[in-house]
């Protein structure tokens, strides 16, 4: 049981967006996709959403094509987290959150459907903005209550084992320091629970301390795939990013990656 | 906002005003009614059956559609300040009317239809083709762009708005006046003939919408995320632009162009019950209704025997409503 895209092509405004790409979302795994500005991240997690077929290979959810999947038991099973944030009428938080559960056609009034919405805002970290109006709040707020609307989407019955997926385009764009560190934890107890999610960072360290798994992209090429320690080795980022790179040893014993300054170099 | 325990309170309210103002409606005009003497014959039953009450039937369908189209066109946009006049449909009826009190005249008097036919079924197509045209522009690879679609509208309409223009230019004196009153909207052309052509597409297009309510809620949330939610997006947005173009044909056709209903109906109610289609879509419906019936009977009984045009009335007291709105509310209309 996989989220799979198999040597995906794309090609857009006459150049190739992604040259025969392979990834995998495993079930319970916190997959990060990094790479440099337009490598095609976003394309690819687009691709595994189904918004658009890919111009060669296939993207499959339990060996099953996307276009062959009914939308709605798709959307039962994965559910994304986009960047931007189009939504620009009064709602309350509440009614944001319920939107996530229009895929299973229930009545909205139910218990069980408001335990649905409750357990989501609670996993979301966003239980204290319920019942507060979606427009007045902050960036890193609406951030909350998106990821608690896309986990409402994927909320299953307790007799349903499929797996699920939740795909996020950078989560932790425009939050500050610590709600970065607050939804990777989140994301993180999200695959403990066996959910499989794969999320777009920046951040080479963000990835380093929560990630299971690296995929790197650069110019639309999976440059190369794996722990996270494997994956992103200074010199292999010094190359990608054209900035020098080095590791340095945390004091808990993990490490960090850091950007060289060139103009101390040598200095004591 | 109205707290949570008057919600469930909203639609019956409305409708209980509805009738009510429907009541008065019935009994204001310049002929008085003797209720107790209904049955006989004379002026009475001919002013309430023939006068009065197409009118306000014609008012209750139009300000319920109106307003619900309104609604759905500023869910499809995504912008509050959207309309159903943007696809073009009021400016293509427009133009038709424009011919057809101008140029055609002589032609339209040789057609086998009733006089009192040819303005109606003139300005529903035009309507329809101009709308058609707008709609047809704005696809692109299967996928109807709304930014697009706004724009070749307005382009659209410019351009026939000078077409009205050219027209008025050669018109005579009766030809310029006849036109001019069918822009500004007024419910007392139509008799039951035409109700009952129009009626249906009228009933069936407001009993339908609300059904749609969820699909419109997710369209809030942005297309690409709608999708993500499992909903058929360009089908669920073709649907709802034939049903809005259709509705507004009909209504324009019927009354000219009435202008604020679909603009301050829908904020009224958003502000009172929030956005969610499933309250907003029959709220509206009925709030529009009623404000429609309401006006109608100011514009016909105010300056009795004369009449004002009912589109010049709504505008005019739904401009400075609207501008209140805006600029008291901003945030809770959802502007920055």
């Amino acid at each position: 049981m996989t989220l799979a895209a198999t040597g995906v092509s794309l090609v857009g405004d006459g150049r190739l967006l992604l040259d025969d790409v392979s990834l995998q979302l495993e079930p319970g795994t916190l997959h990060v996709l990094l790479g440099p500005n337009g490598a095609g991240k976003s394309t690819l997690l687009g691709l595994l959403a189904g918004d658009r077929a890919p111009h060669a290979g296939r993207v499959t959810l339990d060996d099953r094509a996307l276009p062959d999947w009914p939308p709605a038991q798709l959307a039962r099973r994965r559910a994304v987290m986009m960047q931007r944030d189009e939504l620009r009428f009064p709602f309350s938080v509440d009614e944001v959150v319920a939107l996530g559960r229009l895929p299973w056609q229930r009545r909205e009034r139910s218990p069980a459907e408001q335990a649905a919405i409750r357990a989501a805002l609670d996993e979301a970290g966003a239980s204290p903005l319920s019942g507060r109006r979606y427009l007045a709040l902050s960036g890193g707020e609406r951030a909350r209550v998106q990821l608690a609307r896309a986990l409402a989407q994927i909320h299953a019955d307790t007799d349903d084992p499929a797996a699920r997926y939740l795909l996020l385009d950078e989560p932790t764009a425009s939050l500050d320091f610590a709600f970065q560190h607050q939804v990777l934890t989140r994301l993180r107890q999200l695959a403990d629970r066996g959910v499989g999610v794969l999320a777009i960072l920046q951040d080479p360290n963000l990835a380093l301390r929560h990630a299971d798994q690296v995929s790197l992209l650069a110019q639309g090429r999976l440059m190369a795939s794996g722990r996270p320690e494997k994956v992103l080795e200074p010199a292999r980022l010094s190359t990608l990013y054209g900035l020098p790179i080095v590791a340095a040893a945390r004091p808990d014993g993990g490490c960090a990656l850091l950007v060289e300054d060139a103009l101390r170099k040598g200095r004591p | 906002m109205l707290p949570g325990f008057a919600r469930p309170l909203l639609i019956p309210g409305l409708l209980a005003l509805l009738l009510a103002t429907v009541a008065v409606a019935l009994n204001a005009g310049t002929i008085d009614i003797d209720w107790s003497a209904l049955g006989g014959d004379g002026a009475a039953p001919t002013a309430l059956l023939q006068l009065r009450l197409p009118r306000i039937v014609l008012a209750v369908l139009i300000g319920a559609v109106l307003a619900q189209t309104g609604a759905v066109a500023q869910a499809l946009f995504r912008n509050p300040l959207a309309e159903p006049g943007l696809i073009g449909v009021s400016a293509g009826a427009a133009l038709a009317a424009a011919l057809v009190h101008t140029a055609l005249t002589g032609f339209a008097s040789r057609l086998a239809l009733p006089a009192s036919l040819v303005l109606p079924v003139a300005a529903f197509a035009g309507g329809l083709a101009a709308a058609a045209i707008v709609l047809r522009l704005a696809r692109r690879d299967g996928q109807t762009d709304m930014t697009t679609l706004l724009l070749a509208g307005t382009a659209i309409n410019a351009f026939v708005a000078a077409l009205v223009g050219l027209l008025s230019a050669r018109a005579d004196d009766a030809g310029l006046r006849g036109f001019t009153l069918w822009m500004y909207g007024n419910l007392g052309r139509a008799g039951w003939n035409e109700i009952a052509i129009a009626a249906p597409v009228l009933l069936a297009v407001a009993l339908w919408l609300p059904r749609e309510a969820r699909g419109l809620d997710a369209l809030l949330l942005g297309d690409t995320e709608a999708a993500h939610l499992g909903l058929d997006v360009e089908r669920l947005k073709r649907r709802l632009l034939v049903a809005v173009v259709l509705a507004t044909g009909a209504s324009v056709s019927l009354a000219g162009v009435i202008g604020f209903v679909g603009l301050v109906v829908p904020h009224a109610i958003r502000l009172l019950a929030g956005p969610g289609h499933r309250l907003l879509l029959p709220a509206s419906a009925l709030l529009g209704a009623l404000l429609l019936t309401l006006a109608d009977t100011v514009a016909r009984t105010a300056a009795a025997p004369a009449e004002w045009p009912v589109g010049a009335l709504t505008s005019a007291l739904g401009a400075p409503f609207f501008l209140a709105l805006l600029l008291r509310m901003r945030s809770r209309i959802g502007l920055p």
